[in-house]
């Protein structure tokens, strides 16, 4: 990742910074505008803090008048423009550009609508993903994706990089929870997309939007789904000798028809890792632990915990515990969820890897991941969204060691080329962002690629909007236009037509 | 129609439309035809039949992932997942008895360029919800992927859902992805009988807004129920349904806590497994309006909008309607030729917004009138952008979507 070359910012745009800057405050007055290095700081960097940049200028617009009128200057004047929420994204998706106005949603946090009837909730984009449960729980309604970053990321950052959670297999992601948007394009036009119904009424511009990562417009209200809590949820603490067992079991348990509200895997170094830092009770002996959570009525929980019980004893589980109480069901938790800052304890620095691979490869993905972390000399810790596929391995590295920041990188790329040869994705809920962008050819094809930049061209012709995210290559719109075509024939002229 | 082109592999696809933007030749893309009804017809003197491009790719039910080639017939695929026990969750519509047409006709690919979904669209979401990746040829007649087979992926922009409902004017699909799930152990629908719009909608919102993990929910007026009652369901008067899947243990509880909680309004009754599924096959085919000359929309409005979306057209003009996905969906017949367009949009707009769709008429009116909701205008230019970027002679199922 050190590797990573950002656009050259223009020396143009650059001489025309006081300009800039001048009109900005024009459109937005008070204290909407930042242009002090000191008070840019704050925003010089996402939670891919290894890469940092000053933007031009932050702008801090609090009226969708604003945001609209911003961004009509800076296409007006070939101002890039680089959105940012909470900035927790971990593949450098706020990282703002020296030649760019860097555009904060912060002020938008107000909840704007509550309406149980429809179990649907309107909120402007940068209240948190936590804030939007805050705001419907005693109605008794919550919002099912929760990304482990929910207390402090953005809705609107949560369309960004459709994130998910560990409850997505049941729940679905961001983008099966959100059902309207409003939007701002980089002309300063504001569209309006669905709403509390359900049909699109054109082209699922929705579905486009969630997971685009800044690049094609700026979110100014979302209209979210709220679901009915579950009347209970339990889990149960399962150990295993080996992961392959942990992987069988996972299998057999959507084998026999049933899909837990979340299901997580870690492997030895973590299991131990976390069982340091928390105490939550896991079998130290154990190669592989997986928490099982169950939602829903009482009497379907009781049920299937009888059966997933009966199943994990048939996988060779060498240890099952089912949690009794909200508390305990909390411990279970508190461990997988302080795998992160566990794994910074035994380790100076670590790097967080986001793939997603088939399920069924496991066993011998982790297999692999051991070969190459012996080839790069580096250990790494595995958490994994059991459920879904979606693999964090954590590598552990030290900074201050000549060259293991290298090795890390290497080692992580390795990692999420080996998930695309098991027929899985660069990147399952972190984004492609910078950190991933140069391994998109690893998964695509230039024609891939090309289509996918074409559909940029269609909301952003002059690519203000996030440039040197996510693409590895810019194209420019009109070369990304033309077509070759060769007159000819009638296609396959020996097939019967009729 | 004149000329049809059947290409057997994603190549031949891409030789046939990079032949048709060559000669600015528009195709109509097709599986077996069955929606050829629906939608906005399309003027083309050459069709691109994609049924021979048919068989599942991979089917892995521990990992909950299907993959076909786009003509793979619909039946093909719910029988196969039906071998394990599994199933599409948004239970897509068959479209066959409402256009007179033979059921289960349809193939994967259409399904996908409808959008189709069902009555559990409530809990479940669409097509699009379901839809992992696609294989596709766009109209520069260039072969793209997007998408993989894994649920959790943000690796580029989401084309496979941003193409499922562009009716086949974005891109010629020759492989789909879709996420199964399996399927419920049983199932009952609990039956309340005798309530008006009013208080069936109070009803929905009170079970949907309740733990019960409700899967569809409908209210049929007593003329709409009595069209199914003699089509065998047991139905009389009113009809407020609310579909439980699941466990056999967890619906019977959840049954308890429904009637807990609606006591009071209407008398109860409960549909088993067997009769629950086909009385909720009915409702979601839209079987009320089979084999009737009427002209029939399809409203997508707020749940809780839809009595009230009802009460205006009905005020307004002599029509039938019952409404599905807890007041969501609205089914709406009515006597032509006038197909009420303006009337039915100004209530759409009266209730707060949505979507109207005429889904079934005689081909002029579906040239003449907006069978899509018409969309304003920077949307609309937008979403031509959009288009042309994919196909920038317009060779794919012109004027499918609009005019």
């Amino acid at each position: 990742m050190s590797g990573i070359v950002m656009p050259r910012p223009d020396d143009e745009v650059l001489a025309r910074r006081g300009e800039i800057v001048a009109a900005l405050k024009r459109l937005v007055p008070g204290e909407g505008v930042i242009d002090a290095a000191v008070e840019m700081r704050a925003y010089e960097s996402d939670a891919l803090t290894a890469y940092r940049q000053l933007p031009l200028v932050v702008v801090l617009p609090e009226t969708v008048e604003q945001v609209s009128a911003v961004l009509r200057y800076c296409h007006e004047n070939n101002v890039k423009v680089v959105p940012r929420g909470a900035g927790t994204s971990l593949s450098g998706g706020a990282l703002p550009v020296g030649d760019g106005v860097l555009l904060s949603m912060m002020k938008f946090n107000q909840v704007l609508d509550i309406d149980p009837a429809n179990r649907a909730a309107v909120v402007q984009p940068g209240v948190t993903n936590l804030g939007i449960t805050r705001a419907v729980e005693h109605l008794g309604f919550y919002y099912a994706p929760d990304p482990s970053s929910q207390i402090a990321c953005s809705i609107g950052g949560n369309i960004a990089e459709n994130s998910g959670g560990v409850h997505c297999l049941k729940y679905g992601l961001t983008t099966n929870n959100v059902l309207g948007l409003e939007m701002v394009l980089v002309t300063g036009e504001v569209i309006r997309l669905g709403g509390k119904h359900l049909d699109a009424e054109g082209y699922d511009i929705l579905a486009l939007m969630t997971g685009s990562e800044g690049l094609l417009g700026v979110v100014t209200e979302v209209t979210v789904r709220i679901l009915q809590k579950p009347e209970t949820a339990r889990a149960a603490l399962i150990g295993f000798p080996t992961s392959e067992d942990g992987g069988q079991c996972v299998a057999d348990i959507i084998g026999a028809g049933i899909i837990p509200g979340g299901m997580e895997m870690m492997d030895e170094l973590a299991i131990n890792a976390a069982e340091d830092f928390v105490n939550a009770g896991y079998p130290r002996d154990a190669g592989a632990l997986l928490i099982v959570e169950l939602d829903g009525p009482e009497a379907e929980v009781d049920y299937l915990l009888g059966e997933i019980e009966t199943i994990a004893l048939r996988n060779k589980a060498s240890s099952l515990r089912v949690s009794t109480s909200e508390e305990e069901r909390n411990t279970f938790w508190a461990g997988r969820k302080a795998a992160f800052p566990a794994v910074g304890r035994i380790s100076p620095d670590y790097l967080c890897m986001d793939g997603t691979i088939p399920r069924k490869a496991l066993p011998e993905v982790l297999t692999r991941m051991r070969a190459l972390g012996e080839t790069h000399g580096l250990r790494c810790a595995n958490v994994f969204h059991a459920g879904d596929g979606n693999l964090h391995p954590l590598i552990l590295y030290d900074a201050n060691q000549p060259g293991q920041l290298e090795a890390a990188e290497a080692f992580g790329a390795d990692i999420l080329k080996l998930c695309v040869e098991f027929d899985g994705v660069l990147t399952g809920e972190h984004g492609v962002g910078i950190e991933k962008r140069d391994l998109m050819p690893e998964m695509f094809t230039e024609d891939d690629l090309k289509q996918q930049q074409r559909v940029k061209c269609a909301f952003d012709p002059k690519q203000l909007l996030n440039p040197g995210k996510v693409f590895p290559v810019l194209h420019r719109c009109a070369e990304l236009g033309r077509m070759h075509v060769h007159k000819g024939q009638l296609p396959f002229p020996d097939i019967p037509r009729f | 129609m004149s000329d049809t082109l059947s290409p057997r592999s994603a190549d031949e696809v891409r030789e046939a439309v990079q032949w048709a933007a060559a000669e600015e030749q528009p195709l109509e893309v097709l599986g077996t035809g069955s929606k050829r009804a629906l939608g906005r017809p399309v003027q083309a003197a050459h069709a691109l039949d994609l049924s021979a491009l048919s068989g599942i790719m991979l089917y892995e039910p521990a990992e909950l992932v299907i993959s076909a080639l786009a003509g793979t017939p619909l039946a093909e695929i719910e029988a196969a997942l039906d071998a394990h026990s599994q199933e599409l969750a948004f239970d897509p519509i068959d479209y066959g008895a409402l256009l007179g047409q033979a059921p289960g006709a349809g193939t994967v690919g259409g399904m996908i360029g409808a959008n189709l979904a069902g009555s559990k669209r409530l809990k479940f979401g669409a097509a699009r919800d379901h839809i992992l990746g696609m294989e596709a040829v766009s109209g520069r007649g260039e072969i793209f992927k997007s998408g993989g087979r894994v649920v959790k992926n943000v690796t580029g922009y989401d084309l496979p859902r941003t193409l499922t409902g562009s009716w086949g004017t974005l891109a010629v699909a020759t492989r789909i992805t879709l996420k199964v799930q399996p399927r419920a152990e049983t199932e009952a629908t609990f039956v309340i009988s005798g309530l008006n719009a009013r208080e069936a909608t109070q009803a929905m919102t009170a079970a949907m807004g309740s733990s019960a993990e409700v899967s569809a929910a409908a209210h049929l007026p007593p003329e709409i129920a009595a069209v199914l009652s003699a089509h065998g369901h047991a139905l009389s008067g009113a009809a407020t349904l609310l579909r439980l899947e699941g466990f056999a243990s967890s619906v019977d509880y959840r049954f308890a806590a429904l009637k807990a909680l609606l006591q009071g309004g209407g008398t109860v009754s409960r549909l088993e497994a067997e009769a629950s599924r086909a009385l909720w096959r009915d409702v979601r085919d839209c079987r009320a309006f089979a084999g009737t000359d009427e002209l029939v929309w399809r409203i997508s409005v707020a749940p809780t909008a839809g009595a009230d979306f009802i009460a205006r057209v009905q005020a307004a003009f002599a029509c039938r309607a019952y409404c599905d996905w807890s007041g969501g969906l609205v089914w709406l017949a009515v006597s032509g030729p006038d197909p009420q367009a303006d009337a039915v949009r100004a209530a759409v707009a009266g209730v707060g917004g949505g979507h109207a769709m005429l889904v079934r008429a005689p081909a002029p009116l579906r040239t003449a009138v907006a069978v899509f909701q018409p969309q304003p205008e920077a949307l609309a230019a937008l979403s031509a952008r959009i288009k042309a970027q994919f196909d920038p002679h317009g060779v794919l199922n012109p004027g499918r979507m609009g005019s």
